[in-house]
């Protein structure tokens, strides 16, 4: 262990997060039982494999290049099936490979707030993902972080690199069982897009009305390369705050980022995604779709900075909201540096047009029919980029989750 | 097949039809001229039940039914439908989720019936995967509309200026299909659809022949008639002055 990263850490023990609400990490324990490893994903009690698919995650395994599961604190799965890709905890990562020191916190600062410091003094493990160069496997592995004991935190540090002209397709799966009352979730996510490679990851959450979340994800795409975020979140969760950077480093490289959030009951949700553009000719698109019902609120953001000739960056955050209660702060942000850059943005914040569903209704659907289409359709976001059965697959994911809340 | 008895109609408050009265039989085609702002819009509107358009008094009855305080899907379920003038945007939502919407399929794909459906209106695979009337040109809108209709087949249909906007090569192809969605192209006999069209420019009539038309002055029908002679009076008259002719017309007949 470096032991200035972890002075670093000490240091930041009590620096609360710049956004969010301050979490009692406390509160939670880090204390729970190991769990069994499975021999195979979907030995996995019946009672939790609800609880995965609602995250999106194949207990059968089937159509993914990969699986890793971790229960609570304990790694119970992991197997790829395809070559050139490689998975494992980051607790073995670290101590198969000694280059991965150049890995750790490069991306996001151990001491950024009291939540990175608690990951590195009590991490639990995390998932190690690599595809070697030049491999391309478009089928996709999935990670899924899951939590069955109540008031627990999970402190999972992941990274994930793609090495150059490689394609990585992830599909992260962060579930809690519907056991489960409380718990805290702090996640790290390093992602490395290498020259010419390019990661996809999908992302869904799945959390219960008492978890609080605080994840912190960084990217960082060299020349060529390509990363693609979809992250979708339409179940209840407590307060989920996060900011994931993505620095386009390289030249032309691209980054998109595109987020569906249905939020209920109370939770307080402080979301969005940020855009370094360093290198020239980068690019990066950051979409956001938010619907806040009953008394939750959400905060939503989208920053782009350009730093690097010819890049272009763009923002486009719109909110619907279904209650008199609910809150939505739409914040986009666009700062420049100089003149050869293309920046803009457009937000929009509303309410369901009377004349939408009248007109459905001309259709022959009923009101109750009709509001649900529109909101649908308000969440439709095009997936580009993923390979079409990914593509599919995360169709299905979303009808899925939104079959829930309908 | 619709009759409209003693309609007063209030929009945010205002009265806009007044003691209103239309009778429409089974196979009958009427159109409705009038210029614009005199009520035809809402005259359609408060006939398919849009709940801004409030009935302060008179009933209307559909197939024998009084159907005053239905819900618009109830009415639609009754067989009626619409062509909307201005319809809505609505992202997210294609014109191709619209005609599985009309055709009473729920969550289905694009695929071959409602492509088939599309080329009769030489509207692309492309263009039903569009956000529903987002950036859709005047024709375009038109061609939709019709589309949704044709995927919908109901038996009384209204058609809100079908012709504003629509360019030559179109217009053709729309009177066409209007035709076929209103059965004009069966015997008189056999005709069991029917249908109210409003225009204030007429020139959908070199494409369709109406049984009847009206003119509409301040929410009311100022004169009726046959529908060439009533066109003919318009246009080289106004709106104002054929209503007088109507008048000495209809006093000469009643004598």
């Amino acid at each position: 262990m470096n032991k200035e990263i972890i002075e670093r850490a000490q240091r930041a023990k009590a620096k609360k997060a710049l956004l969010g609400e301050d979490v009692d990490i406390e509160y939670y324990t880090t204390e729970t039982n190991e769990h069994d490893v499975l021999a195979s994903l979907d030995d996995i009690s019946e009672d939790y494999g609800q609880d995965l698919l609602n995250a999106g995650i194949e207990p059968s395994e089937k159509d993914r290049s990969g699986s890793f599961l971790q229960r609570d604190r304990s790694v119970v799965f992991s197997r790829v099936k395809y070559p050139g890709l490689e998975l494992m905890s980051t607790t073995d990562a670290i101590k198969k490979y000694d280059w991965l020191k150049e890995y750790l916190w490069k991306a996001i600062p151990v001491d950024m707030d009291k939540y990175t410091a608690e990951v590195e003094l009590a991490q639990s493990h995390g998932y190690f993902i690599r595809s070697e160069a030049g491999s391309k496997v478009t089928i996709p592995v999935q990670s899924c972080l899951f939590i069955t004991s109540d008031k627990i935190r999970q402190n999972v540090h992941n990274i994930v690199i793609a090495e150059e002209n490689s394609e990585l397709h992830l599909i992260t799966g962060c579930s809690v069982s519907h056991t489960v009352n409380s718990a805290l979730h702090l996640g790290v996510s390093e992602f490395y897009v290498k020259k010419g490679a390019k990661i996809t990851f999908t992302m869904v959450h799945n959390w219960g009305g008492g978890v609080e979340v605080r994840p912190r994800s960084a990217v960082v795409i060299e020349d060529d390369g390509v990363y693609i975020s979809n992250y979708i979140l339409v179940t209840p969760v407590k307060s989920l705050q996060m900011f994931p950077t993505m620095y386009c480093a390289g030249r032309n490289a691209r980054a998109t980022s595109q987020s569906i959030v249905y939020a209920t009951n109370d939770a307080k949700i402080d979301m969005g995604s940020r855009a370094v553009l360093q290198g020239e000719g980068s690019k990066a698109e950051i979409i956001s779709r938010v619907i806040a019902t009953d008394n939750a609120k959400i905060i939503a953001r989208g920053d782009v900075f350009g730093e690097a000739a010819d890049a272009k960056g763009h923002i486009e955050c719109r909110g619907l909201m279904l209650s008199d209660t609910a809150t939505i702060d739409s914040i986009p942000e666009l700062k420049a540096t100089r003149r050869d850059l293309d920046l803009s943005h457009e937000a929009a914040v509303g309410k369901i047009a009377e004349e939408e569903i009248q007109y459905l209704m001309a259709r022959g659907l009923s009101e109750g029919e009709a509001t649900s289409v529109i909101i649908r359709g308000f969440l439709n976001v095009d997936i580009t980029g993923l390979p079409d059965a990914l593509a599919k697959e995360t169709k299905k994911m979303f009808e899925m989750s939104l079959e829930k809340v309908m | 097949m619709l009759e409209i008895k003693d309609l007063t109609v209030e929009v945010v408050g205002k009265e806009i039809i007044r003691d209103f009265n239309l009778c429409i039989e089974r196979g009958e085609v009427h159109v409705l001229f009038g210029p614009n702002g005199c009520g035809k819009t809402t005259l359609l509107m408060t006939i398919l039940g849009i709940p801004a358009y409030k009935v302060k008094k008179g009933v209307i009855t559909f197939k024998g039914v009084d159907i005053t305080d239905f819900p618009t899907n109830e009415r639609v379920k009754l067989g009626m439908g619409m062509s909307f003038q201005h319809p809505p945007e609505i992202r997210g939502v294609k014109l191709g989720d619209m005609v599985n919407i009309a055709l009473g399929r729920k969550e289905e794909k694009i695929d071959e019936s409602v492509i088939e459906l599309a080329k009769r209106l030489n509207i692309s695979v492309d263009f039903l995967n569009r956000d529903v009337n987002l950036g859709f040109s005047g024709g375009e809108v038109k061609r939709s509309e019709i589309l949704q209709l044709l995927a919908q087949t109901p038996g009384f249909l209204m058609f809100d200026e079908p012709d504003s906007g629509v360019d030559v090569e179109n217009i053709g192809l729309i009177g066409d299909l209007m035709n076929e969605l209103l059965g004009r192209n069966e015997i008189l006999s056999k005709r069991g659809r029917s249908g109210l069209i409003i225009t204030h420019s007429g020139f959908i009539m070199d494409y369709i022949n109406p049984d009847r038309a009206h003119v509409m002055l301040n929410g009311r029908i100022a004169c009726s008639g046959i529908p060439e002679e009533v066109a003919r009076h318009i246009m080289k008259e106004g709106f104002e002055r054929c209503v007088k002719l109507c008048g000495v017309l209809n006093e000469q007949g009643d004598n």
